[in-house]
């Protein structure tokens, strides 16, 4: 079965959506990446949504529940690259992703990531 | 009012990779009729949306898709059908009642605010009818 | 038929400064006439260079293509005058007059030349056709024309309406300037956006000092901006908040939530600043 490639990036995972996930493969990946966060004690998630077009309420879900298993698994999440159209559609739809960090590009979500394992607690003041 | 219908086609809407698939379509019409990237992203956006009502809650149904041109302006319209159980309450399904931690968010309120048309017809245990329409 | 056997040419050559007096006067009493738009002797002009094309043309080519090269004269004249109405403002129909508007003197003339029935049956269809290629011919040309202006048009208008200027490193300023409605605003905003992406600016500051009155559709533009570029990733600013504006909005309900609003572009551009990290000093 067709699964998202998680790769490892230090002490960070990099999820990079580029397909059209239908539910079984959004579940898939939820599970995966749960499995890989304690496999690897990653502390962080990076999820680079840059090349999908749409999100809806079951792909905001899905983010939203992996930004909170990994939150319990001592994990930060950071979604990164989300289009300007998926952007405007996701605040007409009424989603707002609470607790989810957001970075325009890998790069920023790394040092999101960074600082935000550098503050005490763990928590930056990006959150939403 | 005569709404002159160019295209039409009907689709099913049964599965996970059925709401891929009209995901799919949805933007190829709308990118037919010449829809900029953000109207394109909100009538693909609302047609997942319903079209995972359909299949989740209504048991599985169709959608179908329309373009239209009324005078100069060209639009898009999509009409969802299932026979499920119906919808209890309509006013209370559009209400925004929407968060993402909660599963029973149907979705509803928010496709009506990606759409130019909805409307929604339904009765417990006689099925549900969505229809929305975005113009250009 | 061919023009050689036709006697389209050597009527219209021998008749020719009589067919041009009559056609003009058929355009200039149309009621499609705009003298405000085109001058008399501009008209005057086209007119005898079309009709002396057209007798030039028929003589040497085809009546029934003019695609050919030997009707390129014509074309040409036709283009030049289908594009300047176009950008003008002429309507279709008062354009279009000005080839069909030749058809009346011109039966009229092969009326009084022609005796036999069948041949100037034969020749009025012959002109008629021709005139009518002429005519879509320009009207054609026309549509890609009017095409051009207002795309062209539309680019003015998006670039005047949104001018993103990166302040600094990774800081946006989008000043506004005058009234908004609801298309523009989000027109711009949507812009706003793509600059951010583009720029990878982690600010923008969206300065309204330059409007001067906001309304609920566009206060909610303005929400709605925000909120998709934090999702996005991304923070904005509202500065230039005129006293009426604030009271508007409050006045209105609308929440601003947790977005950050300045009453100055500078203010928030020290925000900003310190935002990225950069500290400012005075200079010694």
């Amino acid at each position: 079965m067709e699964r998202i490639p998680i790769l490892k990036m230090g002490e960070f995972l990099l999820v990079t959506i580029q397909v059209d996930m239908h539910d079984r493969l959004a579940l898939t990946l939820q599970d995966d990446l749960t499995e890989m966060i304690v496999k690897n004690r990653a502390h962080g998630v990076l999820i680079d949504i840059s090349a999908l077009e749409v999100v809806d309420s079951f792909i905001g879900r899905m983010l939203g529940n992996i930004a909170s298993v990994s939150r319990v698994l001592d994990a930060a999440t950071v979604v990164v690259g989300m289009q300007p159209a998926v952007a405007i559609t996701l605040v007409e739809l009424g989603l707002s992703l609470p607790g989810v960090r957001t970075a325009l590009n890998v790069e920023k979500g790394m040092e999101l990531l960074r600082v935000s394992l550098a503050a005490p607690n763990g928590h930056a003041d990006r959150q939403k | 009012m005569a709404m002159p219908i160019v295209k039409s086609e009907w689709w099913p809407v049964r599965s996970g990779e059925d709401i891929v698939r009209v995901r799919q379509i949805v933007r190829r019409w709308a990118v037919e009729l010449g829809f900029g990237l953000v109207d394109q992203t909100k009538i693909v956006t609302a047609a997942s949306e319903i079209a995972r009502n359909t299949v989740d809650y209504g048991g599985g149904g169709e959608v179908l898709v329309e373009s239209l041109s009324e005078n100069a302006r060209r639009g898009l319209r999509l009409v969802f059908e299932d026979k499920g159980p119906g919808i209890q309450n309509i006013d209370e399904a559009l209400k925004d009642g929407f968060t993402t931690s909660r599963g029973l968010g149907l979705g509803l309120g928010g496709a009506r605010r990606l759409a130019t048309e909805f409307s929604v017809e339904s009765r417990p245990g006689e099925g549900t009818r969505v229809s929305l329409t975005r113009w250009k | 038929m061919r023009g050689t056997s036709s006697r389209l040419p050597e009527i219209i050559a021998k008749h020719e400064q009589d067919l041009l007096d009559q056609w003009i006067k058929e355009q200039t009493s149309s009621a499609t006439r705009r003298p405000d738009l085109l001058s008399e002797a501009d008209l005057r002009e086209q007119s005898r260079a079309l009709l002396n094309g057209i007798r030039n043309a028929i003589q040497r080519g085809r009546l029934d293509d003019i695609t050919g090269s030997e009707w390129q004269t014509v074309r040409d004249v036709l283009n030049e005058v289908s594009r300047a109405q176009a950008q003008m403002g002429f309507s279709p129909s008062e354009m279009a007059t000005f080839v069909f508007s030749l058809k009346q003197p011109l039966f009229a003339r092969l009326r009084a030349e022609i005796r036999e029935t069948d041949p100037l049956v034969d020749e009025m269809w012959a002109a008629s056709t021709l005139l009518d290629k002429l005519g879509l011919h320009t009207t054609e040309v026309y549509q890609k024309s009017r095409e051009e202006v207002i795309l062209r048009q539309q680019q003015d208008m998006l670039e005047l309406s949104t001018p993103v200027v990166e302040l600094w490193d990774g800081v946006l300023a989008l000043p506004l300037i005058g009234t908004l409605d609801s298309a523009r605003t989000q027109v711009v905003m949507e812009n706003l956006l793509e600059k951010i992406v583009q720029t990878g600016a982690g600010i923008a500051i969206v300065d309204i000092t330059g409007v001067p009155t906001v309304d609920t559709l566009v206060a909610q533009h303005l929400l709605k901006t925000v909120a998709a570029a934090r999702l996005m990733g991304a923070d904005c600013i509202i500065s230039g908040i005129r006293p009426q504006i604030a009271q508007t909005i409050v006045h209105l309900g609308v929440d601003l939530g947790s977005v950050i609003t300045k009453a100055s572009l500078a203010d928030a551009f020290v925000v900003a600043l310190q935002r990225t990290g950069a500290t400012i000093n005075k200079g010694h």
